[in-house]
Parts: structure tokens; C-alpha cells; sequence
């Protein structure tokens, strides 16, 4: 009995193993007959060998992250790629994975890679160094234009500007209440919850305030920091904490569900961000910019296919399709919102109207009339370039990532910390 | 006694290894089986398919390899670093923790150091602070328990959270830019305090150091007076004292030795590969270390396979995420089931189920 016990357990390992190195060989050869039968049939079409890979910082289930994978899976559709042609990496983490990551693209055939968060920077360019026949491109990312690699991209898009629009939205609300008669025009304040004190996020934040002071004069703002870029539960105390202070309309810029799912619970107005959170909070959202990142990938891919120049920076705007506003959610926004946000996007893309113009806000109650920003990134933040010309301030002109930072009068920061 | 149960469990004596491979070898068997069963109703995929592509997706190419063969070393270099305490019935699940806080103490090194001192001292400097670091996060929790008898489980783990917030904070002092949140690759363009490369192989400079470190460990442990020690300690530490070890001299010399492993791991991620220091750089490897250790009996040679297998299954896992689209949880979900075989086969290699198929005596025909 335990002989033959012995002997039948051998078997299966033995059958284990043959299974094993089966099914290895067969998934091979498949592979092998797939890219011959590529080859074949698609003829020397620069088009139908091009590879892209995209690396993604987490899944669908950041808002964040889904954002780009949709314009990703738009790009195929839209430009006739075959699925197989755009490979995704989800789950990379901002660290030597990374570089891993865009190691394996390249070897997987891939001519450019498409990174997504703003930690990949420095390993995307690891990797540019060591691959200078691909493209990496890189958003969000501020180190382009000092790099002089030939081959490395940031790209961001003038997201200010679409944070003004929700602005306007958000003031319009808020005009709507004190009409009401639910507060007084010195209660109009709104709540931010913000994920680090870095420049993309103030800039956010106060190009909304902007927008929302444009049309309501007497707001005034609280903003609070997670210090994460995606912590549901701290984004759902944040709105909460700022709820409970007495902030009468919720924005955010981090991005998990945590601050919309707080505001529909409290039935507290929300502008989102990154898209529509209409369906889980259908009776507070009333509109979200996004950054569309289709129209880049496109222009990236046709620049590849035509053997044109990559620029270091690539700022996409309003005009470029790459700043959308979601549909406006009739059910919570004020009446004639989206009229409104059409007029304010028609001065703003004709450039009569400035987002940052230094008529409009004050820094330590003081008009604005010259800034050094940060562009050139360096470790001690060394303000290099004059960014306050013509009566505004320039934002995303001298490189594409944000570097408005400054504290503007009306918003108070409850914490700094991150 | 009419109702007597079907069956009884007795501990067997010692298996010949044959056999207790054989039976490890059947639980992967089953193990692939229910994977493969799951997966076909879950997926409709076919999971002799999905098994070749996790097989592609950790040793596809060569770049594959070595990257299995780099994370490998690193869970196996911070498994060596908690075998000790282990053997020694030391419950130290600060690994986690030590290497975080030697990561940081190197990555110190290399941002403020980094144009100061020749790139030769700057490592030595490096080595000798994230060594020190580790020894002295594990020596914490091993004094107090030498001294006082607390709980070292509660204590190792709450050293880790400490240096999780310590790493955190220090990430916002350090910052590029201002309010990123993000260290990013330290002296990306000088390389100062980056550790050697050998040749075109950026990887195999941690792999040698980890490969040198298993056999000292292994030496360590089994032919050496303080591994002798170590075992007895463990065994019963009133016998050690009665036989004249110093047992709070063992624990604290042992967690001293833990830590400062634990500091080597540290050193080869952020000097060896990463060149950056963030809270998830130990990446829960510390806590996967424990597993390691535990599946190889505390022997460094089993080790190696032990981290093999868990490494092999992380990287697989992905890999069947991404070419099928399917969510990463589905790969972890593989990977709990074959542990789940794995660390269950282990019952049957000690203990012995009994039938009462009939008036039979010690039955000992059943596996």
C-alpha cells in the first residue's frame, strides 16, 4: 500500500512536470505563428508593426489611472490599431519597477512608451538613456527641456483653464443657495481637498477659486491635503472635516471616489475631477474637468509614423481637445450652467480672458507684478524664470507640468504639512 | 462510543525526504488543478494558456530572468535576515521595518554626502550606516525583550509603522520639486553612492552579494558555536541557561545579526537598484520574508526555492493581469490557492490521518 502510494505520487509529479513544460512549448509556438501571420499579412505598413506601450501607476479603479487608459483605448479605436498592437501595464510602481517595466515594452517590440505618473519621471528617463531609438513619453513630468534627450517627452495639458470653467459652475451654485436664502453671501465658502502643497494641485485649486470668484465675489476657500494621491478614506474625512467647518461645495483634486461618495452622503454640492461621478453621486455632482489625453497620444503616434520631431513639452489646451468639461448634471448644477461655462470658454480660447490675471487676485494683499517660478527643477526650488508678463500670470507656457504656486488672499490652507 | 469519529490524526515519525517531496509535489499537482478549475469558470480562459503565459511572464526573456533572479535576492536576503531570530523562537516580524529604516539611512547618505566625499568612501560610509541602521531598529525590540520579557511580536511590528512615518517624513524634507511628494533617482547624474555595476548586468552585483550571504548563513547556523546556540534557545531557554548560554547575550547578539542583513537589503535597494527611497520600497517583503523562512524550515538552502516559488508567482501573476485584461486580484487569487496547497501538504508530512475502514490496529497505510 505505501509502495504503491509512492509510485502513483511520483506519476503525478512526473505527469505534473511533463504537463508543465507542454503547455510552455505549445504557447510558444503559437506566438510564434501569431507574428509570422502578422508579418505576412500586413505588409511592410509602418503602421501595422508600430508597438506602443502604456505603463499605468494603478488600474481602472482610480479615477485617475482610468482617465488615461480610456484615451488610450479611444487612440486604438480611433486611429485602427489592433489590440494587440497597444500593450498595458498596470500596477507600476514609481520606483526601479518602472524602468523594469519600460525595459520589457521595448523588448516586447514597442518604439514608444507612455508613462502616467508623475514619480515614473525618473526611471522613464533611465530607461530613455538606455533605449534612444524610443520615444518615452512622459505626463505630468517637469524634466524634458532640461534633459536634452532627444527622445524624452512631458506632456500636461492647460487643465487651468478647465478648472476655471468647474469654477464658474461651482460660483454659480453658489449664487443659486444664497438666493435660496441657505446662507448668507459671507458664508459662501467652498472646500478643496488637495492631495500634496505641489504646484499642479495649487494651481488647481486656485484657478478654481478664480472661476468661482469670477462669478460670486464674496467666496472664500479651505483647502486640506491627504498627502497621498490616491487614500480613499483620508479624501472622505477631508471632505467631511471641511463639510463640518461649514463649506457649502465640495472640489478635489486627488483621485479616488473618497470626497464625491462624502458629498452625496451629506448631500453637499461637488465638483469633481478626472470625469463624471454622476452615477454614484447623481443628486450633488455637477460637472468635472478632465485632461483628455487622446489627442496626445494621437499626435505622439502620428509623429512616430511620419518620422516628425517630438517636442520636450507638449501642453494641450481647449483648442487641442485635450481640457474637457463633462456634461453639466442638470439635477444638482444652478439653472443656465452650461450657457454660461460655453461663454467664459469662448474669452478664455480667444484670449481675451486670463486665468491668472494679476488684476484678479493678491498675494499677501499685494497686486501680483513679478514672479520667478520654479521651471527648472533643482533641489533647492530656485525660482528661474519670469512667468508674469502682459498682466498675467503664464501658466504651462515655459514647460508643460503647472508651477503656479502661489498663496493667493481668499484661500486658506488648513494644513501643510504634505 | 457508538458515535466514535471516522477518523484520528496521529504525528508521524520523520518521513524520508523522498517522500515528503512527493507529497509536496502532489499538493502543487492539486494545487494547479483547482487553479486551473477556478480559472475556467471564472474566466473561460484556457488555464493550460494562462499557465504558459505566467511561465512567459517571469522567464520570458532574458531581461525577465534577470529581473526574477534581482527580486529573488532581495526576498531571499531579508528571509536570511529573520531565519536567526526564527530559529531562536523569536518572533520578529520587524523586517519590514529594518529594511525601511536602512534604506533611508543610505538613501541620507547619498543626498547629503553625495558631492562631499570620493564616491569610494561615500559607499563604505553607506554600507556601514544602513547596517547600522537595521542592526539597531531589530536590537530595540531584542533588548526590551532580554531585559523586560515584552512581547517582541507587538514591539517588532510597532517598529515597522515607526519607520514607515519616519520614511514618509523624510520624503517631504527631500522632495523634487516642492510639494511632490517624490524623492525621485538620487544623483541620477553624477551616480555618486551608486553601488558598482558588473559589466551589462545591472542586477548581478546584489545577486553575488545575496548568493555569499545564503551559504555564510547557512555555515552560520549550522556549524558554528553561536548557531548552536541560537538552536538551543530556541529549543528551551531553561535548558540553555542551565547548560550556561547567556540568553539575553544570545537574542540581543542574534537580532543584532538580523538586522544588520536586513540593513544589506536596504543597501541593494536603494544603493544596488532603486537609487530612490519611498514608504512601499520594501514592498510587504518583509512579511512575504517570514513565509520564505517558514516553508524552508528555516534552512537558507530551502530558501532559495521557497523565494523562487513566491517570486515566480508574483511576476506570473501579473503578467496573466495584464495579457488577459483581467484584474491584478485574479493573480493573487492563483497564488493564494497554491500556498494555501503548499502550506497544508505540510500537515500531512508531519501528522497522519487513520481511517477506521475496519477492526484494524494503527492503520498505517494511509498518506
Amino acid at each position: 500500500m505505501k509502495k504503491t502510494l509512492s509510485i502513483l505520487l511520483a506519476l503525478a509529479l512526473v505527469t505534473a512536470l511533463l504537463v508543465g513544460c507542454g503547455s510552455t512549448t505549445t504557447t510558444s509556438t503559437n506566438t510564434q505563428t501569431a507574428t509570422t501571420n502578422t508579418e505576412t499579412t500586413k505588409t511592410d505598413d509602418a503602421k501595422a508593426n508600430l508597438k506602443v506601450g502604456f505603463i499605468f501607476l494603478h488600474d481602472e479603479n482610480s479615477t485617475y489611472d482610468l482617465n488615461f487608459l480610456n484615451a488610450a483605448k479611444e487612440t486604438c479605436k480611433a486611429m485602427g490599431f489592433s489590440e494587440d498592437q497597444f500593450i498595458y501595464r498596470t500596477n507600476i510602481p514609481e520606483g526601479q519597477e518602472c524602468y523594469d517595466t519600460a525595459a520589457e515594452l521595448v523588448d516586447a517590440g514597442c518604439t514608444i512608451v507612455f508613462a502616467d505618473s508623475f514619480g515614473h519621471e525618473d526611471f522613464m528617463i533611465q530607461a530613455a538613456k538606455e533605449f534612444p531609438n524610443v520615444q518615452f513619453c512622459h505626463a505630468t513630468g517637469t524634466r524634458a527641456h532640461t534633459e536634452g534627450l532627444s527622445n524624452y517627452h512631458n506632456a500636461f495639458a492647460s487643465i487651468y483653464e478647465g478648472r476655471y470653467l468647474a469654477g464658474v459652475a461651482a460660483g454659480m451654485k453658489l449664487n443659486e443657495m444664497i438666493e435660496a436664502g441657505e446662507f448668507t453671501a459671507e458664508e459662501a465658502k467652498m472646500g478643496y481637498v488637495g492631495a500634496f502643497t505641489y504646484a499642479e494641485v495649487v494651481s488647481g485649486y486656485s484657478s478654481f477659486f478664480l472661476g468661482a470668484r469670477s462669478v460670486c465675489p464674496t467666496v472664500t476657500m479651505e483647502v486640506t491635503f491627504t498627502g497621498s494621491w490616491y487614500d480613499e478614506t483620508a479624501e472622505k474625512e477631508g471632505a467631511n472635516k471641511l463639510i463640518a467647518n461649514g463649506c457649502k461645495l465640495i472640489s478635489q483634486h486627488a483621485d479616488s471616489m473618497g470626497a464625491p461618495t462624502a458629498c452625496e452622503t451629506a448631500g453637499v454640492p461637488d465638483v469633481s475631477y478626472n470625469g463624471s461621478t454622476k452615477d454614484a453621486c447623481p443628486n450633488t455632482f455637477i460637472v468635472s474637468s478632465r485632461i483628455d489625453w487622446a489627442p496626445y497620444y494621437q499626435y505622439v503616434i502620428n509623429a512616430v509614423l511620419n518620422g516628425e520631431e517630438i517636442p520636450s513639452d507638449y501642453t494641450g489646451t481647449i483648442g487641442t481637445g485635450s481640457v474637457k468639461l463633462t456634461e453639466v448634471n442638470e439635477q444638482a448644477a444652478a439653472a443656465g450652467t452650461a450657457e454660461a461655462i460655453e461663454a467664459v470658454k469662448a474669452e478664455l480660447t480667444a484670449g481675451t480672458r486670463h486665468v491668472y490675471d494679476v488684476s484678479t487676485f493678491t498675494v499677501g494683499g499685494e497686486a501680483l507684478s513679478s514672479y520667478l517660478a520654479d521651471v527648472d527643477t533643482d533641489a533647492a526650488y530656485t525660482g528661474d524664470t519670469e512667468v508674469v508678463l502682459d498682466g498675467y500670470f503664464h501658466e504651462s507656457e515655459f514647460r508643460s507640468a503647472p508651477y503656479f504656486d502661489l498663496q493667493i488672499d481668499g484661500i486658506t490652507l488648513l494644513d501643510t504639512a504634505f | 462510543m457508538n458515535k466514535e469519529s471516522r477518523f484520528h490524526i496521529s504525528k508521524r515519525k520523520a518521513l524520508p525526504w523522498y517522500k515528503a517531496w512527493a507529497i509536496r509535489g502532489a499538493a502543487i499537482v492539486l494545487a494547479l488543478i483547482v487553479c486551473a478549475l477556478i480559472t475556467t469558470l471564472a474566466t473561460g480562459l484556457n488555464p493550460l494558456k494562462v499557465y504558459g503565459t505566467m511561465i512567459q511572464g517571469a522567464l520570458g526573456t532574458p531581461r525577465k530572468v534577470w529581473t526574477l533572479m534581482q527580486n529573488l535576492a532581495i526576498l531571499l536576503c531579508i528571509s536570511l535576515a529573520v531565519t536567526p531570530a526564527f530559529r531562536m523562537r523569536f518572533w520578529n516580524i520587524g523586517a519590514e521595518g529594518q529594511v525601511l529604516i536602512s534604506a533611508l539611512a543610505c538613501a541620507a547618505c547619498m543626498i547629503l554626502l553625495g558631492d562631499k566625499v570620493p564616491n569610494a568612501v561615500l559607499i563604505l560610509i553607506m554600507i556601514a550606516a544602513s547596517v547600522a541602521a537595521g542592526a539597531i531598529w531589530a536590537v530595540i525590540p531584542a533588548f526590551f525583550k532580554a531585559k523586560f520579557n515584552t512581547n517582541e511580536t507587538l514591539f517588532t511590528l510597532m517598529m515597522n509603522y515607526v519607520a514607515t512615518q519616519l520614511v514618509a517624513y523624510f520624503v517631504i524634507v527631500w522632495e523634487v520639486p516642492k510639494g511632490a511628494g517624490k524623492i525621485g533617482i538620487i544623483n541620477q547624474s553624477t551616480q555618486a553612492g551608486w553601488l558598482p555595476q558588473i559589466g551589462d548586468y545591472k542586477y548581478l552585483l546584489n545577486i553575488l552579494v545575496v548568493a555569499v550571504l545564503t551559504v555564510l548563513m547557512y555555515v552560520y547556523l549550522n556549524y558554528t558555536k553561536h548557531g548552536y546556540e541560537i538552536a538551543v534557545v530556541g529549543e528551551s531557554e531553561r535548558t540553555a541557561r542551565y547548560v550556561g548560554i547567556k540568553v539575553e547575550k544570545v537574542i540581543i547578539r542574534t537580532l543584532l545579526l538580523s538586522g544588520a542583513v536586513c540593513g544589506v537589503a536596504g543597501l541593494l535597494l536603494v544603493g544596488g537598484t532603486d537609487h530612490t527611497v519611498t514608504t512601499t520600497i520594501a514592498g510587504g517583503r518583509g512579511f512575504t520574508a517570514v513565509m520564505v523562512s517558514w516553508l524552508a524550515k528555516f534552512n537558507p538552502i530551502g530558501m532559495i526555492f521557497a523565494s523562487l516559488l513566491l517570486v515566480f508567482l508574483g511576476r506570473g501573476a501579473s503578467e496573466i493581469s495584464t495579457v488577459y485584461g483581467l484584474n491584478n486580484s485574479f493573480g493573487d487569487i492563483l497564488t493564494g490557492v497554491i500556498l494555501f496547497f503548499i502550506i497544508g501538504s505540510e500537515f500531512f508530512i508531519n501528522y497522519q490521518l487513520h481511517f477506521r475502514v475496519k477492526a484494524e490496529k494503527g492503520g498505517e497505510a494511509n498518506v
